[in-house]
């Protein structure tokens, strides 16, 4: 990759790369990117995972390609070439899977479509990979797809806890035998304001822990 | 910023075009037989679990030549059609047809235990998309011996999980018919009684889904009212 001759691979700049975005760069409650697919796949902790893989690894990979473009692609049509280099990328994954990962396509089906229209992913390549090189762009595309999935994860998690009574399938509730006592599950919190309502609450958090957050 | 002229532009965006159409039409045509080999694979996976038998990918073939004894496909008023392949159906194109014209395909297992089993496909409309799967039934012909349902691509979460074991075991054992009267499985919101014969739980969340899924198993086993009446045991 470009600038392993400049600086070492994993140095100090490229490392906070990762990090930012796991924290006080989130690409969720910070820079409100990807909001609306957050909402739509986290009922369930399993989709919310699959969700957070699958962005990870495409936001990842664009973000080379395009980084790697980058001085080639003509400004006036930026936009089309990231949503072209983007979309691409989604369908040949897709049907790749569809021929040698049959379980892991089936497992993906509405998903692939969300990963295409995610703003994170264009926000990425717009933002971040048309002015730098692959390999920090690589990082980024990590970072921000993991701090995508990390609050993806906690959103689903609660959602799936409060709203069905289990985690990842299993039934806790359940097994703890609260609904013996009169424990009901809240079914408002399968539905989608709810998960809007929780990324709220994650933003109120966050806030009040580094307020160098507020008015930024 | 660098300024690029309209004839590198033009330029560019031709060649981009170029080589993704290329990539992409190379990928569908390359990897379409294993595509389609996979789909043939699912179906018969599906089916296998419908009467209960886990497969996976390597084991599907063997295990489906194994349980799936017979098919052949019948007409609405329950004869048998001489000379159409079950398994290449098409419940779709059926659909559209007038009712007398429809092929309705029938698949007959046995299992380790001797015990036989009918299944039929169905399939019907959801929220996003298609839903279909196999609907199993004991040689009574009332009885559902098991279920397998999938869909395109209903809410992850919501109306996806028609196709997991915890709704799909629901339909265990519920009854078809009400003495001679076809009633077929309610898919019920707000929960059925558990002693309840022809009603489920509808998924939270996923009202269209599971009224959807209710239309489907309604018309689609309705269709093979003849059969079953001239066929129990």
């Amino acid at each position: 990759m470009g600038n392993q001759e400049k600086e070492p691979v994993f140095s100090a700049k490229n490392l906070k790369l990762f990090t930012a975005p796991l924290g006080r760069d989130n690409p969720i409650t910070v820079q409100v990117l990807g909001i609306c697919s957050a909402l739509a796949v986290t009922v369930k902790l399993k989709p919310a995972i699959v969700m957070a893989i699958s962005v990870t690894i495409v936001v990842a990979f664009s973000n080379v390609i395009i980084a790697a473009m980058r001085k080639y692609i003509p400004d006036r049509i930026r936009i089309i070439v990231q949503l072209v280099v983007a979309a691409t990328m989604v369908i040949l994954v897709d049907q790749i899977l569809k021929a040698y990962a049959f379980d892991v396509s089936k497992q993906l089906s509405v998903f692939v479509g969300l990963i295409i229209t995610n703003c994170i992913l264009m926000g990425r390549l717009e933002a971040f990979a048309m002015a730098n090189k692959p390999w920090p762009s690589f990082i980024d595309g990590l970072g921000n797809g993991a701090g995508y999935g990390l609050i993806l994860i906690i959103v689903a998690f609660l959602r799936e806890l409060l709203g069905s009574g289990s985690i990842y399938g299993y039934p806790v509730m359940e097994k703890l035998g609260l609904y013996s006592i009169g424990y009901e599950n809240n079914g408002m919190m399968i539905l989608p304001p709810m998960a809007l309502i929780v990324v709220g609450l994650i933003i109120w958090v966050q806030r009040s822990r580094n307020r160098s957050l507020i008015d930024k | 910023m660098k300024e690029f002229s309209n004839k590198y532009i033009f330029i560019f965006s031709a060649l981009m075009v170029i080589v993704v159409a290329t990539l992409l039409s190379l990928a569908a045509t390359l990897l379409q037989p294993r595509q389609l080999k996979n789909l043939e694979i699912e179906k018969k996976r599906s089916m296998l679990e419908s009467i209960g038998i886990a497969s996976t990918i390597q084991t599907t073939e063997i295990l489906y030549d194994k349980y799936i004894k017979e098919s052949f496909v019948i007409d609405s008023k329950g004869e048998t059609v001489a000379g159409i392949d079950a398994f290449n159906v098409v419940l779709n194109i059926e659909h559209k047809k007038p009712a007398e014209e429809q092929y309705l395909p029938v698949f007959n297992a046995v299992s380790d235990n001797g015990e036989k089993a009918i299944i039929i496909p169905v399939e019907g409309k959801g929220l996003w998309g298609p839903l279909y799967g196999y609907v199993s039934l004991k040689t009574d012909m009332n009885t559902i011996y098991g279920v397998t349902f999938d869909h395109k691509g209903e809410t992850p979460g919501l109306g996806a999980e028609i196709n997991t074991t915890p709704f799909e075991s629901m339909f265990i054992g519920k009854k078809l018919y009400e003495a001679d009267a076809f009633v077929s499985i309610g898919v019920l919101k707000g929960g059925a009684k558990k002693d309840d014969p022809h009603n489920v739980d509808a998924i939270s969340g996923g009202t269209i889904t599971s009224k959807g899924l209710q239309k489907m198993l309604l018309d689609c086993i309705g269709k093979y009212n003849d059969y079953f009446l001239k066929n129990r045991k």
